[in-house]
This record gives structure tokens, sequence and C-alpha cells, in this order.
């Protein structure tokens, strides 16, 4: 552990030496850049697909990279997260409110502002698919809608359990490979997209991404067609594992970032190679336009955002009248403001016995005697009822 | 004998009549209630519209001034040309929407100085030098001389080849992109029905500065005139917020040249994330938002200014991001000396602020810049923020625009519904996309005719129309079945059921023809 820390020490004064240097090739780069990437904002469509507390793992994925691509930039409005359970607040969770990434507890991804779009039940194959397509009802909210344009660049993560073809959902449905490459389709076809980069950590993960047919897409997948993609470690306190092999090291890589880097995706497409992971990752950039090598990481996770100077103003004549000075002290009465009591103790404490109104009896008690006194009728005949009138 | 006969004929018939009722009424039967319910999609008007072709007509009307020809080009006229009208300049100013009036003034007058060659009016007229051509000259001869000036004239006031092509960008791959028309392109927010401006107020040090702006008054006089120009093109909610306590997100460095702290040009990228994370915005609209920041620095980083790539200083102390919005800093150390009482109590001069952030409105909605050739002269917008031609110009490629987007959804949902034959189609997304197919072919026809104000409006409820029905939320194709799943389904319903009738008919059919060999066989 003291040599992990000892490392990052050293990768941070590393990153602290050489953030000054690549300010300034950024500065360089960024007339060309401007037009080469041809983007304007970042979305992240971030989704885990399991549930049930031994997929862990799953949920422990989906929040690491959500980390990630918080910590380079991109905001929580544009970041659409939908966990299919809640691993955090779990009754099985020796460590209540946290999620950690790495054995020993050493990185809690769940962190303290996490803000989850699609929780529980309402990650469905219906849902993720109308959020990609933007078919919402009118009364969904903004932050659970993609409202992208035509110059947003999205990453799309996909984990859970999948097979040749599909990928689990909630253990009741399913989602083909077809459908993904005609939700992308769609999207394309509104413009909802500039570049598309779509990663999925499952089992088999290289089969979904087979189909895909719209341009400007590519994708990262952890296993090929036949292999299974392996969990990390096993964390003994909590009982679980704790992370899967592909992002694992996607977020070790990932840590190393920074929004200025100037790091590609060749650089991505190396990581976790079949030693470490022991399946194959696979990528597929033919439907990408440009080169792999000259984009950039932050394109997709981060969101660095293109600056203009302002050079011309408007002259306008202040014709407002000046606004009345308010003093110090305020002569505005302001009522002194107190608490309102959520609960009347006051009430509770002193409590009389409060005279309940008179109700007429209930249905039921009036059922209950017009039955026993039919049956006390029946049984004894007709003729007792003269007493009673 | 006899009976057992009977009993096999009258089976044959019943198993006949049962295949009969099953071929007859059962497979009408479920073919009409497992198929989806498809209202009727005007598909051939849709196929028509993919092969677009616009054709953009602008009103011109050129009136020659007194002195500007001689008598004789004069006299060559054609009659139905010649309208001598005494008008003045000033009065005439409810000329339509998209029409341009150029008023040819004598190469030699006065009104313009010398080197001007135009003068571009608030109000789509302009005037223009006459360029200089010998009396001998026959009319034609003047009038093709004049061809080319009014042209330019004409292109810097309505629309050019680069401005349509920029507007139809989302159906044509632009080919030749200029640096500043792909810019240009990125900067400028796409059309929508409705835009949401948020002006925020940030304070990072509410215990040095108490700030009063008066917001809404700022909006209401400088702000609102714009939009209401603008009116046509969509709708807009203006707000504003203040927040304490939001820094900046990047530490300034203090440059001991000006005294001052400084931000520089590449460091400007990384102010904008962490200051959106707060900002917050209107839950119940998906319109697109437009922000608008005026940060005051606290005490302690004051004055702070803003430098460009060539380490100059920036005049207006602000910066903008494409389809974003934009942040101005506003430096406050001068209004107060260091005895003063803190809080100190300061009022925003907003006209500077509002200065600045209309410039950048219109950056963003995209008034482009229009970089007129030399000899032009233009005249500035004045109170309402954006001239009468600039907003033509808007309006040009707005409806160029959305007709485009417009006609790309249809036929794209066209297609996507011909391709998939289980979605439903109801009649509510019928009736939609009819509308559509008709204010496009309207606006069409209006832009033909020149009539820029109506082709405007048709091309917005064409678009409305259009994304309404594109994004239905029961367009759902949820219903992929491979072919396995399909008979996964169905061969465990029909099979058994099949089986004894296709049996019993093969039976039939075997026991007909020995009926019919035994016959032969006795006939012979």
């Amino acid at each position: 552990m003291d040599y992990y820390n000892l490392l990052t020490t050293c990768a941070f004064i590393h990153l602290l030496v050489s953030i000054p240097y690549a300010y300034s090739n950024y500065v360089e780069n960024k007339a060309g850049q401007f037009f080469s990437s041809g983007h304007t904002n970042n979305w992240a469509v971030l989704v885990c697909t399991s549930r049930f507390w031994f997929n862990y793992r799953h949920v422990a994925n989906t929040l690491s990279v959500y980390r990630s691509v918080k910590r380079l930039g991109i905001p929580d409005s544009h970041i659409v997260l939908m966990l299919a359970d809640d691993m955090a607040c779990n009754y099985r969770n020796p460590k209540p409110a946290t999620v950690f990434s790495h054995k020993n507890m050493e990185l809690n991804v769940y962190g303290d502002d996490v803000e989850v779009d699609y929780r529980g039940y309402e990650v469905t194959v219906e849902n993720f698919l109308r959020v990609l397509t933007g078919r919402l009802p009118p009364s969904t909210p903004r932050s659970k809608r993609l409202l992208s344009d035509d110059r947003s660049n999205i990453l799309i993560y996909l984990t859970g359990h999948g097979g040749n073809g599909f990928l689990k959902f909630q253990d009741s449905e399913e989602i083909s490979n077809m459908e993904l490459a005609d939700a992308f389709e769609q999207m394309w076809q509104k413009r909802r997209y500039n570049e598309l980069l779509f990663i999925i950590d499952t089992c088999q993960g290289a089969s979904m991404y087979e189909r895909f047919y719209s341009p400007n897409l590519m994708a990262l997948a952890s296993s090929q067609v036949g292999e299974d993609s392996l969990s990390h470690q096993p964390d003994l306190a909590i009982g679980v594992h704790l992370m899967d092999k592909y992002t694992f090291y996607l977020l070790e890589f990932l840590e190393e970032v920074h929004p200025a880097s100037q790091a590609n995706m060749n650089d991505l497409f190396k990581v976790c190679p079949q030693s470490q992971c022991v399946s194959t990752p696979g990528h597929r950039t033919d439907l990408f336009q440009r080169n792999p090598g000259s984009v950039l990481i932050t394109d997709f996770f981060g969101s660095v955002r293109k600056v203009e100077i302002t050079k011309d103003t408007i002259n306008l004549t202040s014709s407002l009248k000046p606004l009345i000075q308010r003093s110090g002290s305020g002569d505005m009465q302001i009522e002194s403001l107190t608490y309102v009591d959520q609960l009347p103790v006051a009430e509770i404490i002193h409590q009389k016995p409060k005279q309940k109104d008179w109700h007429p009896p209930d249905g039921f008690i009036l059922g209950l005697w017009t039955l026993i006194l039919l049956v006390f009728f029946q049984t004894y005949g007709i003729k007792h009822l003269k007493h009673i009138f | 004998m006899a009976a057992l006969q009977l009993e096999k004929q009258r089976g044959r018939y019943a198993a006949l009549a049962i295949a009969a009722v099953v071929i007859v009424v059962g497979i009408p039967l479920w073919w009409k209630t497992t198929e989806t319910y498809r209202a009727w999609l005007p598909f051939s008007e849709i196929s028509e519209l993919d092969s677009l072709q616009l054709q953009l007509s602008v009103d011109i009307e050129v009136v020659f001034s007194r002195g500007t020809l001689t008598p004789e080009q004069q006299k060559k006229f054609p009659l139905s040309h010649v309208n001598e009208k005494e008008h003045q300049l000033h009065h005439k100013t409810e000329f339509s929407c998209g029409s341009v009036v150029v008023y040819v003034i004598p190469e030699s007058s006065t009104l313009l100085p010398e080197d001007v060659k135009v003068y571009v009016g608030q109000r789509r007229t302009a005037l223009l030098r006459s360029p200089p051509f010998k009396t001998s000259w026959n009319l034609k001869e003047v009038l093709s001389n004049l061809d080319v000036e009014v042209e330019q004239v004409v292109s810097t006031m309505s629309f050019g080849h680069q401005d349509i092509v920029a507007a139809l960008s989302n159906r044509v791959r632009m080919t030749k992109v200029t640096k500043e028309s792909m810019a240009d392109s990125m900067r400028a927010i796409k059309s929508s029905p409705g835009y949401e401006i948020t002006f925020s107020l940030l304070n990072p040090d509410p215990k040095s500065h108490s700030l009063h702006w008066d917001i809404e008054g700022a909006v209401q006089s400088y702000i609102q005139p714009l939009l209401n120009k603008l009116a046509p093109i969509a709708n807009f909610s203006v707000d504003s917020q203040i927040l304490y306590y939001a820094v900046l997100g990047v530490n300034p460095r203090f440059d001991n040249s000006v005294s001052a702290y400084t931000l520089s040009a590449d460091s400007l990228s990384h102010v904008i994330n962490p200051v959106e994370a707060r900002l917050g915005s209107n839950a119940a609209s998906s319109n697109p938002v437009l922000n608008f920041l005026l940060y005051v620095p606290d005490a302690h980083h004051s004055p702070l200014f803003i430098r460009d790539h060539s380490k100059r200083k920036v005049p207006s102390n602000a910066f903008h991001s494409p389809r974003w919005g934009g942040i101005m800093v506003y430096n406050v150390n001068e209004m107060y000396g260091p005895e003063a009482e803190r809080p100190v109590d300061i009022n925003i001069n907003m006209a500077k602020v509002m200065g600045v952030f209309l410039a950048q409105l219109r950056l963003m909605l995209g008034v482009q810049h229009t970089h007129p050739p030399t000899g032009f002269v233009l005249q500035s917008p004045g109170s309402a923020g954006l001239a009468d031609w600039e907003l033509d110009r808007l309006l040009w490629s707005r409806s160029v625009e959305n007709i485009a987007t417009a006609s790309t959804t249809i036929t794209s949902l066209a297609q996507l519904l011909d391709q998939i034959g289980n979605i439903v189609i109801n009649d509510n997304i019928a009736q939609q996309v009819s509308s559509a197919v008709t204010s496009l072919q309207s606006a069409v026809a209006e832009l033909e005719a020149g009539n820029l104000a109506f082709a405007l409006q048709y091309s917005r409820e064409a678009i409305l129309a259009s994304e309404r029905a594109f994004f239905d939320p029961s367009l759902l194709h949820l219903l992929y079945f491979p072919d396995d799943q399909k008979f996964a389904i169905y061969i465990p319903l029909f099979l058994p059921m099949c089986v004894p009738i296709v049996l019993s008919l093969l039976k039939i059919v075997s026991e007909a023809k020995k009926r019919r060999a035994d016959k032969q066989a006795k006939s012979d």
C-alpha cells in the first residue's frame, strides 16, 4: 500500500511538472483542434444493467467511469447515469454509502455527489432506447433526457452480463445488437451526435458492436466473441468481487488523464492487454472518420470547451434610472423568521383525549347486526318482531 | 358395412369442413389480429421531398435618383420599369421582409464620402454610388455594369452562396470549407422552437462585495427589443440568478507588468466546466440554454484581465463558447478605496455589461459577422441591436435550415417506418406527418415567390410537426423478433392443431386416388 502511495505521489509530481508543458503545446494545437474535432459539447450515457448484490462489480464499473468523466469536466447535467440496483445502500453492504473499486477499500467511487438519473427498475431496455432515440414522454424532466445536438460527442458505456449478440437487462430482458445498431442509426438520422464512443464490458462484448452501420462510431469491448470477461479481485471484507478486469485497468488509465492531456485513442486501445485481462479486448474503428491516433481521450471523456475571445461589443447608452440605494440597516420591515414546528410536540405532550365526533356505525357493524337479527328471527320466528316494533 | 361407409363419409366431410374453416376463416383472422395498425402516410410526396429543389428569390428594387442617367438613357427604359416617384428617403420604413431597395445616386454626388461606395442603412435600404460610365453607352451596357454592383450589395444584405450552403450543412456535405465558415457553423446554435437565456451573476466574495444589478430593467431595455425582433424565429424565455461563492476553477496568474491578475486564453476552456455544474437550468423545458455569466473577481484577485493568444489585453474582458454562452469579467476594485467598510455596496453598470452580452447573444443566435467588401459602410444597429437586413439574413438561413431539417426528418421517418414493419403508426402521427409535408411544400413555394415572412412561418410549422412526429413516444421499435423466435412462439400453438388436419386431408386424398384407381381397374 505504501508503494502504491509512493507511486501516486510520484505520478502527481510528474503531472505537476508536465502540466505547463502540456498547456503550451495546447496553445499551438488549439487553432488546429478547433476544427479537427468538430464538437462543442460532450455527453455521457453510463448504464449498469445487472441487479442483485453479487453483481456489485457492475455498479462499481459504471461508477468508476462516472467518476472519471466527472473529474475530467463533464457536468451532471450532461451525464445520464442508469444503475439497475443500489449497492451503496444495500442491506448486505458492510460499509454502507460506499462502493469500492479496489480491494482494501482504497477508492470509494460512490463519492458524495452522485446523481443517478435512472435507478432500480427504471433501467429497462425500453428506457435505454428511449433515452438514445429521444422518444421520451413530454413529462420527462431534463435530467433524464439526452439533449445532444449535431455537435455533441457522446460516450456510451454498458456493463453487465452479456452473450453472443445480446446484453441482459435486470435479469429479465435483453437487448440485441441489432436493436442497438438500429438505435444508433436513428440517432444518426436525426443528427443527435457528432461522434460516438461505445465501450462495453461484458462477456463476448465484441458481438454487440458487430452490427453497427452508422458513421462516426468507434467501439471498444472487453472481450471477443466466445470469451468471457473476468472480474478482478474479491474483497474479503465486503465479500464480492469489486470490479471487472477491463474496467479496473481502464480506471487506472483514466486516473492519469487530466483535462489538458494529449493522450489519444491508440493508448486507450492498449489498455488491458491479454496478459492482464485474460480476455482479448477488441475495438472497431472502420466507421470512424478520423484517424484514432488524432482523437484525444478528452474528446469523449472530458469536456474541453472551445472558447473564443469576444472582440466586438455594442455601445449602449445607459438609460436606466439609478438603482435605489439600499441602506445597510434596511427600513423594510422584515419580520423575524421562526422555524415552523414540524412536530407539534407541545400538543402531543399536553394532550387531552380529544372529544371525537360521533359517527353513525360503520358498514361492517351494520352488516354484522343485520345478520345477527336475521338469524334470530329466522330461528325463532317472525312473531317476536312485534316486541321490537 | 354401409354404416361404416357412412361414418367414414361423415368423417371425411368433417375433416374437409375443418380444413376449410381453418384456411378460410382462421388464417385471415390470425393475419388481421396480428398485424400492426398503420395509418396511411403520404409516402409518394415524402419521396418527392427527398430531392429538394430550393429556389430563393429576393425582391430587389433599384431606384435611380435624378441625375444618375442621361435623358437618352432614361428614355430607353421600358415603360413598365419606369416609376417616377417622388418619395423622400426616410419615410419609407415598411419594406416587406426580405426585400432590398437600392438607391443609385450619381457618381459625383456628395451624399457619400469619397471612398465609400455603398452605405447600407438599418432598414433594408442601401445607397449605391453609380459606377462610372460614359454618357454614350446605351441602357443595356449601363444596366449590366450596374448589375455587378447591385449583386454585391444584395449578397451582403440577403444571402450569399456560402450562407445557404452552411444552412444546408445537414444535408449537403460541405466540400470546400473555409475555417471561418466552419467556425461560424459551429458557433451558431441550431434552430429550435425556443431558447432559454439565463443571466447569472457570480459573486465569489460576498464578504467584500455586496453587488446590486438591475437585471430586470436591463433586460427590458436592452435585450427585450432584440428578442422581440427575433420573435418570428423562436420563443425566448429569459431568467436570471445570482450565485454566491462560485469560483472560476482556474487560478489566475499575477502579472507584475500591469500589477493585475491575468487569465490566459488557453486556460479559459477550463473555466466553464466547474461553473456549469452549479448553474442549474429550468427543468420544465428541453430547449437549449444560453448562459451569460458576469463574474466579479474577489477582492484578493482584483483586477482580473483576460489576455488573448498574443498576450494582448482584451478590451471587452469577455469570452464566449460556441453554443453555450459567454462569460464577462467585471472589475470593481476601482470603485472603492481600501478604507471602505466591508461589504462594499456596488452598483453594476448594466449598459456596459449588456453591450457585451448583446454582442455575444447576436453571435450565439447566428447573426453572422458580415465581412462586407471594401468601400461598404454599414450603419450601426442601434437600440434594437439588429438591423432589418441582418434579421433578413438570419431569416433566410433559418428558413432554409428549417426546411432542410424538416425534410430530412420526414424522409428518414418514412424510411424507418417502411423498413420496420412492426411499428404501430397511430393516427396522430399520420396527421403530424401530413401537416409537416403540406407546410414544407408551402414553405418552398413561398421561398420561390420571395415572401420571406410566410416562408419562415411555414418552415417553423413544418419543423415543429416533423419533430413531434419523429419523437413521438409511441414509435418505439421494441418488436425485433429474429425468425427463430417467431417459430418458437407459433409452433407449439399451431403444430398440434395442424397435424391431425393435414394427416386427415392426406388420407382423404390417398383414398380418393385409390378409389379412382379401383374404378379405372374395374372399368378396364
